[in-house]
């Protein structure tokens, strides 16, 4: 198992530095014929939209024709999001119109799926709204893997979150709902998966012939439904991820992360019945599985955690001795 | 070439209108350009950015020197002549400022967008601009971003640039990003100081009259704002900064002020330099502590007349946007220009606000008027209309 992650991390992961030359894509993009289309949902993003779109439109667009076509998914802002999107030549859309006669959900995932009709490409891009410090390597870093290599179907972003850290190695993870909920969740069912090192990332790059396959949670599920549906269909391999350094963006609040961590549990525990697991539970992993980094390498740290029970203290003879219990 | 100035200015509001196709690029350079941190003597990252522009916009002679300024040649059709198009590279604010800018429809906000992200990103673009409106000049184009510009900096890479090129200079033009309808020509007289109050160590804080540094200090700017000063020729003194002191009641036994003095009037500034060092001597004496006065920066008063060729296109050139010139002098790039002899102006992209504040913000809209000024001029300058 280890040496499986170990050669997917040194093969499927990547650094956006790697992928500097804008132009070295396009051509390969052109010369394989494919489309590549840019989806960024929002809801209320006022603030950040006109930057992202100003920089990817002029960088992804306009001097380096990467990016075919792109559009703004709306969940219905109430502040100037798509008046700000459109007064920069974004096409924008109302998740409501597209395909209407499907009803209108609300949520992020309803969005991202509502851009698999909407849009044309062979690639889709989906890039959050709310990032801070938008760079065009949001976009180039999780596509170039695609581009790149025919096999591999679905790029994730992942973020450098240095903590403290005094020598060369730094502990490399997740946000905390990562940390807390789906490194020990995949750790014990799904342990290939811990390979990613950020699976809520916001930021990924998907082939259409598997958007296209794959059902779609509309809260919070999505990403972690993508990638136990992805997983259970193409395996390990059809997986990328690609370091985009720093991600600067709002936090969220404790509360907030409990709503979303209680969408992810619905979701997975979902994805266990539909994969017929519930009644047939694997043998439980005692590996926990984490990350370190070393420079641009990542390595998995494994800690063998396991939780020994001790009977109840009324079933040990000394304690029936000393307190006068008979069996 | 354009054949006279009358189709030059004809040209304005065309070019005004097309530029429009050029805002994406523009504006995203300006927002990368805005969030790399730039201090003076720091400007390191931001002048890589340029270089790595010029190099996709396959510019010639791109170079970054020893004072790390970051100069390309855009070639002319004969190249006999060059014109230099420079913008300062660095702002007042530390690396530790969040430099994240926020774009709404209108305009964009953050740290220096102005002064001068937006002046830097022009000066990038220029020769993507001129591509798509299929402009072409006779002269080369001089495209430099200057470090060490502001504040201690005493425009140390203009200088630097200025005393090392080799290349004849026909005329000069200092881009800032605001104010639209700037026109400077001429340097104005200016002296930039220090001065710092220390309280020695063995000081009787129990003799009659016995004061802080703040309090000392106080007393200093309160004598020199009782120098007279004449409102013709126009002369400002302008106090800074104030620094001194760490609590409500902790005696302070240092306190610095930072201040700059203008004049348009040949000597006034070293006049009053002369009668501000009396003060800090005289003050020193008396309250015995150690006073010192210390020269920053400072610059000779002199430019272009008011008739001369370069600054009546400008004119004119403002006039046809509909723009009022607002003539200041400069204690820019421009003063060092003016200095070694180059006829140059400095002129202003677009409208802004909150300059050198966290807030500093810029209009979007007028920046098509205020890049279709700078073509213009530089179209005037190629055409040979602001020769004297």
């Amino acid at each position: 198992m280890s040496k499986k992650i170990d050669k997917w991390l040194e093969s499927n992961t990547f650094h956006h530095g790697e992928f500097w030359d804008i132009l070295k894509l396009v051509e390969e993009k052109e010369k394989k014929g494919l489309k590549i289309s840019l989806c960024i949902p929002t809801l209320n993003e006022e603030k950040t939209i006109g930057k992202e779109i100003v920089i990817f439109k002029s960088e992804l667009m306009e001097r380096y024709p990467l990016i075919d076509e792109f559009a703004v998914i709306d969940s219905g802002s109430e502040d100037k999001t798509l008046e700000v999107a459109s007064s920069f030549g974004a096409d924008t859309y109302l998740a409501a119109d597209i395909l209407p006669e499907v009803g209108d959900k609300r949520g992020k995932g309803e969005n991202l799926w509502k851009a698999i009709y909407q849009l044309k490409g062979d690639i889709i891009v989906y890039v959050d709204a709310d990032i801070k410090n938008i760079h065009p390597r949001f976009v180039t870093g999780i596509v170039a893997p695609l581009i790149n290599n025919d096999t591999i179907k679905y790029c994730k972003a992942f973020y450098d979150r240095p903590m403290a850290y005094s020598t060369g190695i730094r502990s490399s993870g997740g946000g905390r709902v990562t940390e807390i909920l789906i490194r020990p969740l995949f750790s014990l069912f799904f342990p290939e998966l811990t390979s990613l090192i950020q699976p809520l990332s916001g930021e990924f790059a998907v082939r259409r012939d598997v958007l296209e396959r794959i059902p779609f949670p509309i809260g919070y599920g999505v990403e972690t439904a993508h990638i136990l549906d992805v997983y259970q269909e193409w395996g390990l391999e059809a997986f990328a991820q690609c370091d985009l350094d720093q991600r600067i963006h709002r936090n969220q609040s404790t509360n907030a992360l409990g709503k979303m961590s209680f969408g992810i549990l619905q979701t997975f525990l979902n994805r266990l019945k539909s994969y017929g697991m519930v009644d047939k539970l694997p043998e439980l992993a005692t590996f926990y599985r984490q990350f370190q980094a070393e420079g641009n390498r990542y390595e998995q740290l494994t800690r063998e955690i396991v939780e020994y029970e001790r009977p109840p203290m009324v079933t040990i003879p000394a304690y029936q001795e000393k307190f006068g219990i008979e069996e | 070439m354009a054949k006279d100035l009358k189709s030059i200015l004809e040209s304005i509001h065309t070019h005004r209108e097309s530029l429009h196709s050029v805002r994406e690029l523009l504006l995203a350079n300006a927002l990368m350009i805005g969030e790399i941190p730039s201090p003076t003597g720091g400007e390191a990252d931001r002048i890589t950015f340029l270089s790595n522009r010029y190099t996709e916009d396959g510019l010639q002679n791109i170079s970054i020197d020893q004072a790390g300024n970051g100069m390309a040649i855009l070639p002319g059709k004969k190249g006999k002549k060059n014109i230099l198009v420079c913008a300062h590279a660095d702002t007042v604010f530390n690396k530790k400022v969040d430099h994240a800018m926020s774009v709404t429809a209108d305009g964009i906000m953050g740290p220096g967008i102005g002064d001068n992200s937006l002046g830097l990103a022009a000066i990038v673009t220029l020769p993507e601009i001129l591509r798509r409106l299929n402009i072409n000049f006779d002269d080369n184009l001089i495209l430099l971003g200057c470090t060490d510009s502001l504040g201690r900096g005493d425009l140390g890479g203009i200088r630097f640039f200025l005393k090392n090129n080799k290349l004849p200079i026909r005329a000069g033009i200092s881009v800032e990003g605001i104010q639209l309808g700037r026109l400077s020509y001429a340097a104005v007289g200016m002296l930039r100081a220090e001065i710092t109050v220390n309280v020695p160590s063995g000081y009787d804080w129990a003799r009659f009259g016995a004061s802080g540094a703040v309090a000392i200090l106080t007393k200093v700017v309160q004598r020199i704002t009782e120098i007279p000063i004449p409102m013709q020729p126009p002369t400002q003194m302008i106090f800074g900064s104030i620094n001194g002191g760490t609590s409500f009641s902790t005696r302070p036994t240092s306190a610095n002020l930072r201040f700059e003095i203008r004049s348009e009037k040949t000597g006034m500034v070293d006049e009053l330099k002369e009668k501000i060092v009396d003060i800090v001597e005289e003050i020193g004496n008396s309250s015995e502590t150690e006073i010192t006065f210390s020269s920053v920066a400072e610059r000779q008063p002199g430019g272009l007349e008011f008739g001369h060729p370069l600054v009546k296109s400008m004119r004119k050139i403002l006039d046809t946007l509909d723009v009022k010139p607002r003539v200041e002098p400069s204690v820019g790039e421009l003063s060092q220009l003016i200095e070694t002899g180059i006829p140059s102006v400095t002129l202003g992209l677009t409208r802004g606000h909150n300059k050198n504040e966290f807030n500093e913000s810029i209009d979007i809209r007028p920046i098509f008027g205020g890049l279709a000024q700078l073509i213009a001029l530089l179209q005037s300058i190629d055409g040979g209309f602001c020769d004297e």
